[in-house]
């Protein structure tokens, strides 16, 4: 449904984007993150057709997004970053304007404006003006304009930036219901956003794609060791003398401490399951065992491992950054 | 053709929800109804002397009323369109509605045209402000009325020009403040372009004639339809909306 090819960007001596390849099938919710600067937005800017490509291909809907814009623009919808809305224009009026020059037939289109307002839930503010509307509405008239002709691919920059914790949910609901006839790209650099709503994630730092994969995917694949949080009401020295001894723990640290409590993570050989032995262990001495769970590499760690891997690896691509 | 008048709707819409089109609509009314009078006096005053000289029928109400009025006040606009053409384009990209209309399903020509059609419209709201006065003569006189549409076609041909001109400046800039200066300092230039034809050699002075957009107005107020200069002035708005596109294109390769 979506599909980059080798595709790099150069603003003058800046790469914004350096040989970025990636697809995206039927109804998938791509996560497109990375750091501020990355060249998210650089990439989605070629894929709606806003600016060419310095190198490289882009297809949405089969189309070329360069040979045949119209057709491929007929099948996207686009959210930039900032809502593109008229001030001085309500929000009925705007969105008329946007079916009209989306090709919505006249006879649909106040049924789709209908839907699509329902949809985003922004039927109560139909009368006001856009220069008028909090973040949060302009955010989602700016995503009703995006559906408005019901496009098979919608491109949403940074849905969710700058909104308010209930309307952060609401969003990624509504993209996440969105996602099963819309084939979605989204960018983002709050993680938990990723996981919560993608199928899969493109990482991209400095312009060029570190890592794709499923987020289950990506956080097995970067997990090195298994990691316990083992917390006791026993004193420091005794208790990690105690834990190492366990058959299969191959480290031990000690991570918070409070009268008399103590926290400590134990990493153990990589798929072998010592939370029976720890248990035993800790209960044998007498101790109070007050908690034992394990330890899942959050999406930050795996972005931040991915991230400096990047860095680290010969050859980096030299410093590149433009939003 | 749909998508572009569906721009030109929007722009329109645009100029009267802010007050700019109320400003120049006001201040052409204001400046034209003050022309008008003063010279309407001055016709008045003129015809008495004629008709104490017994040559009343000497006079023309078209000749020496409605084509001073339209060729004074045609200076005006000189000031007052580079404010309609100043937003068009750079208040899109300032406030980034660019990006809406560069990813719709739109051709490049679809939306300079609809812009272009959009402050034409705003112009011919204008010119409409001068109907009455015009209508008044009838209602008085008996001025010929074919002239009077000529010069009105005349009118709208040059604005076409200036806003080409506009269209062109604005899709330059981001800032509104550095497009209507731009503007307005290329429509000065135009407009004088010819005075230092006196002093110009005989080939020079017929080329700065030539090039003074507000020169050309003079046969259309006469009633004449002259081809040179429906040729000039046609050419010139193609010209002007062709380096809008050259210019938008450009835009959008440099990112």
């Amino acid at each position: 449904m979506i599909e980059v090819q080798h595709l790099t960007k150069r603003y003058g001596p800046l790469t914004a984007v350096d040989d970025v390849s990636f697809k995206a099938e039927r109804g998938e919710i791509l996560g497109f993150l990375g750091p501020n600067g990355a060249g998210k937005t650089t990439t989605m800017r070629v894929l709606t057709g806003y600016m060419p490509p310095t190198e490289g291909k882009a297809f949405v809907a089969g189309y070329d997004v360069l040979e045949q814009p119209l057709e491929a623009k007929r099948r996207t919808g686009y959210l930039p970053e900032t809502p593109p809305l008229y001030p001085d224009m309500t929000v009925r009026d705007y969105l008329t304007f946007c079916a009209r020059i989306k090709g919505v037939p006249r006879s649909e289109r106040v049924s789709r404006l209908r839907t699509v307002m329902e949809r985003t839930a922004i039927v109560d503010v139909a009368g006001r003006y856009c220069g008028k509307l909090s973040k949060g509405y302009r955010q989602r008239v700016g995503l009703a304009q995006a559906l408005l002709h019901n496009p098979e691919v919608l491109i949403l920059d940074e849905p969710t930036a700058g909104l308010d914790p209930k309307q952060i949910i609401e969003t990624r609901r509504l993209i996440k219901e969105l996602g099963g006839d819309h084939t979605i790209v989204l960018s983002t650099h709050i993680l938990p956003e990723v996981s919560q709503t993608c199928n899969r994630i493109v990482i991209i730092n400095r312009g060029r794609v570190v890592a794709v994969d499923t987020p289950d995917n990506l956080t097995a694949r970067l997990r090195g060791s298994e990691t316990m949080y083992v917390q006791l009401d026993a004193l420091g020295a005794d208790a990690e003398a105690a834990l190492s001894t366990v058959p299969g723990v191959t480290r031990v640290s000690a991570s918070d401490r409070r009268d008399g409590i103590t926290g400590f993570e134990v990493e153990s050989e990589h798929g072998r399951d010592v939370r029976r032995e720890l248990a035993a262990a800790v209960v044998g001495r007498g101790w109070g065992l007050l908690e034992l769970r394990p330890l899942r590499m959050s999406l930050e760690e795996i972005f931040l491992q991915v991230i400096t891997e990047d860095a680290a690896a010969p050859g980096a691509a030299p410093e590149a950054a433009h939003e | 053709m749909s998508n572009a008048l569906a721009i030109a709707r929007k722009e329109l819409k645009g100029y009267f929800a802010s007050p700019i089109a109320y400003i120049v609509i006001g201040l052409y009314a204001l400046m034209f109804g003050w022309f008008f009078y003063n010279l309407l006096l001055y016709f008045d005053r003129q015809s008495m002397q004629m008709a104490g000289l017994g040559g009343a029928g000497a006079m023309n109400v078209n000749e020496q009323l409605i084509r001073p009025v339209f060729l004074n006040t045609s200076v005006i606009f000189l000031f007052v369109l580079p404010m309609i053409t100043m937003r068009t384009y750079a208040e899109e990209k300032r406030s980034g509605t660019i990006e809406l209309l560069l990813t719709s399903p739109l051709t490049d020509l679809q939306i300079i045209a609809g812009k272009f059609l959009g402050a034409i419209g705003l112009y011919a709201a204008m010119l409409a402000v001068t109907v009455p006065h015009v209508a008044l003569l009838f209602l008085l006189g008996d001025p010929e009325w074919i002239p009077i549409v000529i010069t009105y076609l005349g009118m709208l041909l040059m604005g076409g020009c200036f806003i080409s001109v506009g269209l062109f400046i604005s899709s330059m800039t981001k800032n509104q403040i550095v497009a209507v200066m731009a503007t307005f300092t290329v429509f000065l230039m135009l407009w004088v372009i010819n005075w230092i034809a006196s002093f110009a050699g005989p080939r020079t002075q017929d080329i700065l004639n030539y090039l003074s957009i507000t020169d050309h107005l003079d046969d259309f107020t006469r009633g004449v339809i002259d081809t040179k200069h429906l040729v000039y002035y046609l050419s010139f708005i193609v010209f002007g909306l062709y380096l809008t596109m050259r210019s938008v294109d450009a835009e959008r390769w440099r990112g």
